[in-house]
Protein backbone atom coordinates (compact mmCIF):
# COMPACT_ATOMS: atom_id res chain seq x y z
CA UNK A 1 0.00 0.00 0.00
CA UNK A 2 2.55 2.52 1.09
CA UNK A 3 5.03 1.65 -1.84
CA UNK A 4 2.13 2.28 -4.16
CA UNK A 5 1.23 5.43 -2.97
CA UNK A 6 4.44 6.12 -2.92
CA UNK A 7 4.94 5.77 -7.39
CA UNK A 8 1.46 7.37 -7.21
CA UNK A 9 3.05 10.50 -5.81
CA UNK A 10 5.82 10.22 -8.12
CA UNK A 11 3.04 10.57 -10.75
CA UNK A 12 3.27 6.58 -12.36
CA UNK A 13 0.55 4.71 -13.65
CA UNK A 14 0.12 1.56 -11.09
CA UNK A 15 -1.75 -1.56 -11.16
CA UNK A 16 -2.24 -4.14 -8.54
CA UNK A 17 -1.89 -7.71 -9.22
CA UNK A 18 -3.02 -10.18 -6.44
CA UNK A 19 -2.67 -13.60 -6.89
CA UNK A 20 -5.00 -15.71 -5.71
CA UNK A 21 -3.86 -19.42 -4.71
CA UNK A 22 -6.45 -21.00 -2.87
CA UNK A 23 -4.21 -20.91 0.31
CA UNK A 24 -5.03 -16.88 1.01
CA UNK A 25 -6.52 -16.11 4.00
CA UNK A 26 -9.57 -13.59 2.45
CA UNK A 27 -12.90 -13.71 3.54
CA UNK A 28 -13.75 -17.13 3.00
CA UNK A 29 -13.90 -18.83 6.50
CA UNK A 30 -15.29 -16.01 7.74
CA UNK A 31 -18.03 -16.55 4.86
CA UNK A 32 -18.28 -20.05 5.55
CA UNK A 33 -18.75 -19.51 9.53
CA UNK A 34 -22.26 -17.88 10.69
CA UNK A 35 -20.80 -17.12 14.20
CA UNK A 36 -18.70 -14.83 11.99
CA UNK A 37 -21.14 -13.40 9.45
CA UNK A 38 -21.00 -10.17 11.73
CA UNK A 39 -17.12 -9.46 10.43
CA UNK A 40 -16.77 -7.73 7.61
CA UNK A 41 -15.71 -9.84 4.47
CA UNK A 42 -13.84 -7.33 2.42
CA UNK A 43 -11.41 -8.45 0.08
CA UNK A 44 -8.42 -7.07 1.32
CA UNK A 45 -6.58 -6.32 -2.15
CA UNK A 46 -9.61 -4.79 -3.62
CA UNK A 47 -10.22 -2.61 -0.07
CA UNK A 48 -6.62 -1.60 -0.81
CA UNK A 49 -6.98 -0.72 -4.25
CA UNK A 50 -9.80 1.48 -3.77
CA UNK A 51 -8.46 3.28 -1.58
CA UNK A 52 -5.56 3.96 -3.67
CA UNK A 53 -7.55 4.44 -6.58
CA UNK A 54 -6.26 1.65 -8.69
CA UNK A 55 -6.98 -1.04 -11.23
CA UNK A 56 -6.73 -4.78 -9.53
CA UNK A 57 -6.38 -7.71 -11.25
CA UNK A 58 -6.80 -10.99 -9.48
CA UNK A 59 -5.55 -13.99 -11.18
CA UNK A 60 -6.40 -17.52 -10.46
CA UNK A 61 -3.13 -19.06 -9.95
CA UNK A 62 -4.34 -22.28 -8.23
CA UNK A 63 -3.16 -24.91 -10.47
CA UNK A 64 0.60 -23.77 -11.01
CA UNK A 65 0.87 -22.62 -7.74
CA UNK A 66 0.60 -26.38 -6.86
CA UNK A 67 4.13 -27.17 -7.47
CA UNK A 68 5.62 -24.43 -5.48
CA UNK A 69 3.97 -25.95 -2.58
CA UNK A 70 4.66 -29.42 -3.28
CA UNK A 71 8.31 -28.75 -4.30
CA UNK A 72 9.74 -25.70 -2.74
CA UNK A 73 13.31 -25.50 -4.05
CA UNK A 74 14.13 -23.14 -1.04
CA UNK A 75 11.90 -25.32 1.53
CA UNK A 76 9.54 -24.18 3.71
CA UNK A 77 9.56 -21.47 6.70
CA UNK A 78 8.04 -22.28 10.21
CA UNK A 79 5.24 -24.03 8.77
CA UNK A 80 4.42 -25.29 5.14
CA UNK A 81 4.62 -21.83 3.68
CA UNK A 82 7.36 -21.99 0.60
CA UNK A 83 7.49 -17.79 1.27
CA UNK A 84 10.72 -17.67 -0.74
CA UNK A 85 9.30 -20.11 -3.68
CA UNK A 86 6.18 -18.24 -3.48
CA UNK A 87 7.27 -14.49 -3.98
CA UNK A 88 9.83 -16.01 -7.14
CA UNK A 89 6.86 -17.22 -8.78
CA UNK A 90 4.80 -14.19 -7.83
CA UNK A 91 7.18 -12.07 -9.61
CA UNK A 92 7.54 -14.29 -12.17
CA UNK A 93 4.11 -14.01 -12.78
CA UNK A 94 3.76 -10.31 -11.90
CA UNK A 95 6.66 -10.25 -14.33
CA UNK A 96 5.01 -12.17 -17.56
CA UNK A 97 1.86 -10.07 -17.10
CA UNK A 98 3.46 -6.35 -17.35
CA UNK A 99 5.56 -7.63 -20.23
CA UNK A 100 1.50 -8.43 -21.96
CA UNK A 101 0.50 -5.36 -20.76
CA UNK A 102 2.95 -3.37 -21.67
CA UNK A 103 3.98 -2.07 -18.04
CA UNK A 104 7.46 -0.89 -17.43
CA UNK A 105 8.65 -2.46 -14.03
CA UNK A 106 7.42 -4.16 -10.53
CA UNK A 107 6.98 -3.17 -7.33
CA UNK A 108 6.66 -4.64 -3.81
CA UNK A 109 6.35 -3.86 -0.37
CA UNK A 110 9.10 -6.01 0.67
CA UNK A 111 11.12 -4.15 2.89
CA UNK A 112 14.86 -5.99 3.72
CA UNK A 113 15.05 -8.03 7.14
CA UNK A 114 11.09 -7.71 7.42
CA UNK A 115 10.62 -11.18 7.21
CA UNK A 116 12.93 -14.40 7.92
CA UNK A 117 12.81 -16.08 5.34
CA UNK A 118 12.08 -14.51 2.20
CA UNK A 119 12.75 -10.89 2.99
CA UNK A 120 16.56 -10.93 3.57
CA UNK A 121 18.78 -9.11 2.35
CA UNK A 122 20.71 -11.68 0.92
CA UNK A 123 17.17 -13.03 -0.78
CA UNK A 124 16.67 -10.15 -2.32
CA UNK A 125 18.44 -10.66 -5.51
CA UNK A 126 17.12 -13.85 -5.51
CA UNK A 127 13.55 -13.55 -5.96
CA UNK A 128 15.08 -10.84 -8.96
CA UNK A 129 16.94 -13.31 -10.43
CA UNK A 130 14.81 -16.58 -9.89
CA UNK A 131 11.62 -14.40 -10.86
CA UNK A 132 13.42 -13.40 -14.47
CA UNK A 133 12.12 -9.82 -13.43
CA UNK A 134 16.05 -8.98 -12.87
CA UNK A 135 16.25 -5.09 -12.39
CA UNK A 136 12.52 -4.59 -13.52
CA UNK A 137 11.61 -5.21 -9.48
CA UNK A 138 11.76 -2.07 -7.60
CA UNK A 139 10.93 -2.40 -4.22
CA UNK A 140 10.67 1.45 -3.22
CA UNK A 141 10.54 1.02 0.68
CA UNK A 142 13.81 0.03 0.94
CA UNK A 143 15.44 0.68 -2.97
CA UNK A 144 17.83 3.20 -1.04
CA UNK A 145 20.03 0.56 0.67
CA UNK A 146 19.66 -1.80 -2.47
CA UNK A 147 21.71 -1.23 -5.94
CA UNK A 148 19.30 0.97 -8.43
CA UNK A 149 17.48 -0.81 -10.81
CA UNK A 150 16.30 0.36 -14.31
CA UNK A 151 13.58 2.57 -13.37
CA UNK A 152 15.65 4.36 -10.81
CA UNK A 153 18.88 4.44 -13.49
CA UNK A 154 16.30 5.37 -16.56
CA UNK A 155 15.18 8.19 -14.32
CA UNK A 156 11.20 6.74 -14.31
CA UNK A 157 11.45 6.93 -10.48
CA UNK A 158 13.33 8.91 -8.68
CA UNK A 159 15.50 7.38 -6.22
CA UNK A 160 15.77 10.15 -3.68
CA UNK A 161 12.26 9.95 -2.89
CA UNK A 162 12.02 5.95 -2.02
CA UNK A 163 13.17 4.95 1.35
CA UNK A 164 15.47 2.75 3.26
CA UNK A 165 13.78 0.95 5.23
CA UNK A 166 14.60 -2.06 6.79
CA UNK A 167 13.99 -4.64 9.46
CA UNK A 168 11.53 -6.01 11.38
CA UNK A 169 10.42 -2.59 13.18
CA UNK A 170 7.14 -1.20 11.61
CA UNK A 171 7.65 2.45 13.18
CA UNK A 172 8.91 4.16 10.09
CA UNK A 173 6.46 2.24 7.87
CA UNK A 174 3.43 3.55 10.57
CA UNK A 175 4.88 7.48 10.24
CA UNK A 176 5.06 7.20 6.87
CA UNK A 177 1.34 6.43 6.26
CA UNK A 178 0.50 8.92 8.81
CA UNK A 179 2.40 11.14 6.09
CA UNK A 180 0.51 9.60 3.40
CA UNK A 181 -2.66 9.88 5.02
CA UNK A 182 -3.46 6.54 5.57
CA UNK A 183 -5.55 5.80 8.56
CA UNK A 184 -6.28 2.07 7.71
CA UNK A 185 -3.42 0.37 7.23
CA UNK A 186 -4.34 -2.47 6.81
CA UNK A 187 -0.91 -4.74 6.41
CA UNK A 188 -0.85 -8.37 7.81
CA UNK A 189 1.72 -8.54 10.69
CA UNK A 190 1.71 -12.76 10.09
CA UNK A 191 1.79 -14.35 7.09
CA UNK A 192 -1.06 -13.67 4.08
CA UNK A 193 -1.76 -17.68 3.85
CA UNK A 194 -3.21 -20.75 5.78
CA UNK A 195 0.35 -22.08 4.92
CA UNK A 196 1.84 -20.06 7.93
CA UNK A 197 -0.62 -21.37 9.82
CA UNK A 198 0.93 -24.39 12.00
CA UNK A 199 -2.74 -26.25 12.39
CA UNK A 200 -3.49 -25.91 8.67
CA UNK A 201 0.01 -27.17 8.03
CA UNK A 202 -0.46 -29.63 10.37
CA UNK A 203 -3.17 -31.05 8.60
CA UNK A 204 -2.25 -30.43 4.79
CA UNK A 205 0.75 -33.13 5.52
CA UNK A 206 -1.43 -35.65 7.45
CA UNK A 207 -3.64 -35.46 4.06
CA UNK A 208 -0.52 -36.18 2.26
CA UNK A 209 0.89 -39.06 4.31
CA UNK A 210 -2.66 -40.48 4.26
CA UNK A 211 -3.09 -40.19 0.50
CA UNK A 212 1.13 -41.57 0.02
CA UNK A 213 1.56 -38.53 -2.09
CA UNK A 214 2.04 -34.90 -2.21
CA UNK A 215 -0.44 -33.84 -3.98
CA UNK A 216 -3.93 -31.82 -4.12
CA UNK A 217 -6.86 -30.10 -5.45
CA UNK A 218 -8.73 -26.91 -4.43
CA UNK A 219 -11.21 -28.77 -3.07
CA UNK A 220 -9.10 -30.33 -0.64
CA UNK A 221 -7.22 -27.57 0.53
CA UNK A 222 -10.74 -25.67 1.40
CA UNK A 223 -11.86 -28.44 3.01
CA UNK A 224 -8.80 -28.07 5.34
CA UNK A 225 -10.27 -24.77 6.22
CA UNK A 226 -13.51 -26.29 7.34
CA UNK A 227 -14.71 -28.03 10.02
CA UNK A 228 -13.23 -30.37 12.81
CA UNK A 229 -10.54 -33.12 11.17
CA UNK A 230 -10.34 -36.58 12.85
CA UNK A 231 -8.30 -39.22 11.46
CA UNK A 232 -9.85 -42.82 13.46
CA UNK A 233 -7.75 -44.46 11.30
CA UNK A 234 -4.72 -43.82 8.71
CA UNK A 235 -7.18 -44.68 5.81
CA UNK A 236 -9.81 -42.43 6.78
CA UNK A 237 -10.90 -39.12 8.37
CA UNK A 238 -13.74 -37.63 8.70
CA UNK A 239 -14.76 -33.68 8.52
CA UNK A 240 -17.32 -32.30 10.92
CA UNK A 241 -19.32 -29.01 10.38
CA UNK A 242 -18.95 -27.28 13.76
CA UNK A 243 -21.85 -24.96 12.97
CA UNK A 244 -24.64 -24.42 10.81
CA UNK A 245 -22.79 -22.22 8.31
CA UNK A 246 -20.30 -24.73 8.00
CA UNK A 247 -22.21 -27.66 7.57
CA UNK A 248 -23.81 -26.07 4.62
CA UNK A 249 -20.64 -24.97 2.72
CA UNK A 250 -20.08 -29.32 3.56
CA UNK A 251 -23.06 -29.74 1.96
CA UNK A 252 -21.93 -28.90 -1.40
CA UNK A 253 -20.01 -31.89 -1.08
CA UNK A 254 -22.31 -34.44 -0.32
CA UNK A 255 -21.96 -35.64 -4.23
CA UNK A 256 -18.32 -36.41 -3.48
CA UNK A 257 -18.04 -37.92 -0.14
CA UNK A 258 -19.20 -40.40 1.40
CA UNK A 259 -21.24 -38.76 4.33
CA UNK A 260 -23.35 -39.27 7.50
CA UNK A 261 -26.01 -37.28 9.63
CA UNK A 262 -27.83 -37.96 12.75
CA UNK A 263 -31.62 -38.40 12.29
CA UNK A 264 -32.96 -38.72 15.75
CA UNK A 265 -31.20 -35.74 17.06
CA UNK A 266 -30.23 -32.58 15.28
CA UNK A 267 -26.01 -33.10 14.45
CA UNK A 268 -23.49 -32.13 11.94
CA UNK A 269 -23.06 -32.75 8.61
CA UNK A 270 -19.80 -35.21 8.72
CA UNK A 271 -17.83 -35.94 5.46
CA UNK A 272 -15.68 -39.32 4.98
CA UNK A 273 -12.20 -39.10 3.26
CA UNK A 274 -10.58 -42.30 2.16
CA UNK A 275 -11.57 -46.28 2.19
CA UNK A 276 -14.10 -47.42 4.77
CA UNK A 277 -14.93 -51.00 5.34
CA UNK A 278 -18.19 -51.87 7.36
CA UNK A 279 -16.18 -51.25 10.90
CA UNK A 280 -14.79 -47.99 9.56
CA UNK A 281 -18.47 -46.65 8.91
CA UNK A 282 -19.83 -47.76 11.98
CA UNK A 283 -17.16 -45.99 14.03
CA UNK A 284 -17.58 -43.13 11.99
CA UNK A 285 -21.28 -43.23 12.66
CA UNK A 286 -20.49 -43.37 16.17
CA UNK A 287 -18.26 -40.08 16.06
CA UNK A 288 -20.84 -38.59 13.91
CA UNK A 289 -23.36 -39.19 17.03
CA UNK A 290 -21.07 -37.75 19.42
CA UNK A 291 -20.87 -34.38 18.10
CA UNK A 292 -24.67 -35.01 17.63
CA UNK A 293 -27.14 -33.53 20.53
CA UNK A 294 -27.91 -36.91 21.39
CA UNK A 295 -23.91 -37.27 22.45
CA UNK A 296 -25.44 -38.26 25.77
CA UNK A 297 -28.67 -40.42 24.16
CA UNK A 298 -28.36 -44.47 24.56
CA UNK A 299 -28.71 -44.64 20.97
CA UNK A 300 -28.62 -42.23 18.47
CA UNK A 301 -29.59 -43.12 14.94
CA UNK A 302 -27.61 -42.23 11.94
CA UNK A 303 -28.20 -41.82 8.14
CA UNK A 304 -25.23 -43.09 6.40
CA UNK A 305 -24.77 -42.02 2.41
CA UNK A 306 -22.23 -44.19 1.30
CA UNK A 307 -20.12 -42.89 -1.87
CA UNK A 308 -22.77 -45.38 -4.86
CA UNK A 309 -24.80 -46.85 -2.91
CA UNK A 310 -27.91 -46.86 -1.58
CA UNK A 311 -28.54 -44.70 1.92
CA UNK A 312 -28.47 -46.91 5.04
CA UNK A 313 -29.96 -46.22 8.53
CA UNK A 314 -27.37 -47.08 11.55
CA UNK A 315 -28.11 -47.13 15.41
CA UNK A 316 -25.62 -46.63 16.96
CA UNK A 317 -23.98 -45.48 20.52
CA UNK A 318 -21.77 -42.28 20.68
CA UNK A 319 -18.50 -42.09 21.36
CA UNK A 320 -17.64 -40.62 24.76
CA UNK A 321 -15.10 -38.28 24.71
CA UNK A 322 -12.75 -40.95 26.52
CA UNK A 323 -12.71 -43.18 23.67
CA UNK A 324 -11.94 -40.72 21.51
CA UNK A 325 -7.92 -40.56 21.58
CA UNK A 326 -6.81 -36.89 21.41
CA UNK A 327 -3.97 -38.04 18.68
CA UNK A 328 -7.36 -38.65 16.02
CA UNK A 329 -8.26 -34.75 16.06
CA UNK A 330 -6.07 -33.27 13.36
CA UNK B 1 -26.41 -5.28 -26.41
CA UNK B 2 -26.46 -8.62 -24.84
CA UNK B 3 -27.64 -10.20 -21.70
CA UNK B 4 -25.59 -12.97 -20.04
CA UNK B 5 -26.05 -15.39 -16.82
CA UNK B 6 -22.38 -16.08 -14.78
CA UNK B 7 -22.75 -18.88 -12.74
CA UNK B 8 -20.41 -18.75 -9.71
CA UNK B 9 -22.31 -20.69 -7.16
CA UNK B 10 -20.68 -22.64 -4.53
CA UNK B 11 -17.82 -20.71 -4.93
CA UNK B 12 -15.83 -18.73 -2.19
CA UNK B 13 -14.41 -15.28 -2.82
CA UNK B 14 -12.60 -14.16 -4.41
CA UNK B 15 -13.24 -16.91 -6.93
CA UNK B 16 -16.88 -15.34 -8.19
CA UNK B 17 -14.64 -12.33 -8.68
CA UNK B 18 -12.26 -13.78 -10.61
CA UNK B 19 -14.75 -15.15 -12.99
CA UNK B 20 -16.83 -11.99 -13.45
CA UNK B 21 -13.50 -9.79 -13.91
CA UNK B 22 -12.50 -12.85 -16.74
CA UNK B 23 -15.97 -12.89 -17.89
CA UNK B 24 -16.99 -9.17 -18.55
CA UNK B 25 -13.55 -8.49 -19.64
CA UNK B 26 -14.58 -10.42 -23.39
CA UNK B 27 -17.66 -8.11 -23.35
CA UNK B 28 -18.63 -4.99 -25.11
CA UNK B 29 -19.69 -1.48 -22.78
CA UNK B 30 -23.32 -2.13 -22.17
CA UNK B 31 -23.60 -5.88 -21.68
CA UNK B 32 -25.01 -6.94 -18.74
CA UNK B 33 -24.25 -10.04 -16.73
CA UNK B 34 -26.26 -11.51 -13.51
CA UNK B 35 -23.58 -12.90 -11.47
CA UNK B 36 -25.47 -16.07 -9.43
CA UNK B 37 -23.58 -16.78 -6.30
CA UNK B 38 -23.80 -18.30 -2.69
CA UNK B 39 -20.74 -16.95 -0.87
CA UNK B 40 -22.07 -13.81 1.14
CA UNK B 41 -18.67 -11.82 0.49
CA UNK B 42 -19.37 -11.34 -3.24
CA UNK B 43 -22.25 -8.75 -2.35
CA UNK B 44 -18.99 -6.80 -0.96
CA UNK B 45 -16.40 -7.92 -3.44
CA UNK B 46 -18.22 -7.88 -6.82
CA UNK B 47 -19.00 -4.16 -6.53
CA UNK B 48 -15.59 -3.41 -5.42
CA UNK B 49 -14.34 -4.67 -7.95
CA UNK B 50 -16.95 -2.91 -10.45
CA UNK B 51 -16.22 0.73 -8.77
CA UNK B 52 -12.24 0.24 -9.37
CA UNK B 53 -12.82 -0.85 -13.13
CA UNK B 54 -15.52 1.33 -13.99
CA UNK B 55 -18.73 -1.25 -14.18
CA UNK B 56 -22.11 -0.65 -12.77
CA UNK B 57 -23.91 -2.73 -10.71
CA UNK B 58 -27.84 -2.62 -11.17
CA UNK B 59 -28.86 -4.74 -8.58
CA UNK B 60 -28.74 -7.64 -6.42
CA UNK B 61 -30.94 -9.78 -5.43
CA UNK B 62 -31.03 -12.21 -2.39
CA UNK B 63 -33.37 -15.77 -2.75
CA UNK B 64 -32.95 -18.80 0.11
CA UNK B 65 -29.24 -18.07 0.22
CA UNK B 66 -28.69 -17.38 -3.53
CA UNK B 67 -27.24 -14.13 -4.50
CA UNK B 68 -27.85 -12.26 -7.99
CA UNK B 69 -25.58 -9.61 -9.36
CA UNK B 70 -26.40 -7.53 -11.89
CA UNK B 71 -23.64 -6.00 -13.75
CA UNK B 72 -23.25 -3.33 -16.10
CA UNK B 73 -20.16 -3.14 -18.14
CA UNK B 74 -18.89 0.23 -18.48
CA UNK B 75 -16.50 1.65 -21.65
CA UNK B 76 -12.91 1.19 -19.85
CA UNK B 77 -13.42 -3.10 -19.82
CA UNK B 78 -10.53 -4.37 -20.26
S1 LIG C 1 2.93 -16.30 3.67
FE1 LIG C 1 2.90 -15.07 1.81
S2 LIG C 1 4.93 -15.36 0.89
FE2 LIG C 1 4.64 -16.99 2.41
S3 LIG C 1 3.83 -18.72 1.27
FE3 LIG C 1 2.07 -17.59 2.05
S4 LIG C 1 1.50 -16.15 0.40
FE4 LIG C 1 3.56 -16.90 -0.02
Amino acid sequence: MLATQAMLEQGIHVEGINFYTGFCVEGHTHAIRKKDKAKPKRNNALWVAEQLGIKLHIIDVIDEYKDVVINPKHGYGSNMNPCLDCKCFMVRKAHEWIKEHNFDFIITGEVVGQRPMSQRRDTMPVIQRESGAEDRLLRPLCAKILPATLPEREGWVDREKLFDFNGRGRKPQIALAEKMGISDFAQPAGGCCFLTDAAYSGKLADLWSARGERRYELDDIMLLKVGRHLRPRPHFKIIVGREEGENRFLEGYRKQFTHLYTISHPGPLVLLDGEANNDDLQLAAQLTARFSQGKMAETVRVELHEKGAAKRELDVAPLTNEEIPVEWYL
Amino acid sequence: MSHHQLDARRMLCPMPVIRTQNFVAKLPAGDTVDVLCTDPGALHDIPAWCRIHGHEIIGTQEQDGELMISVRVGINAD
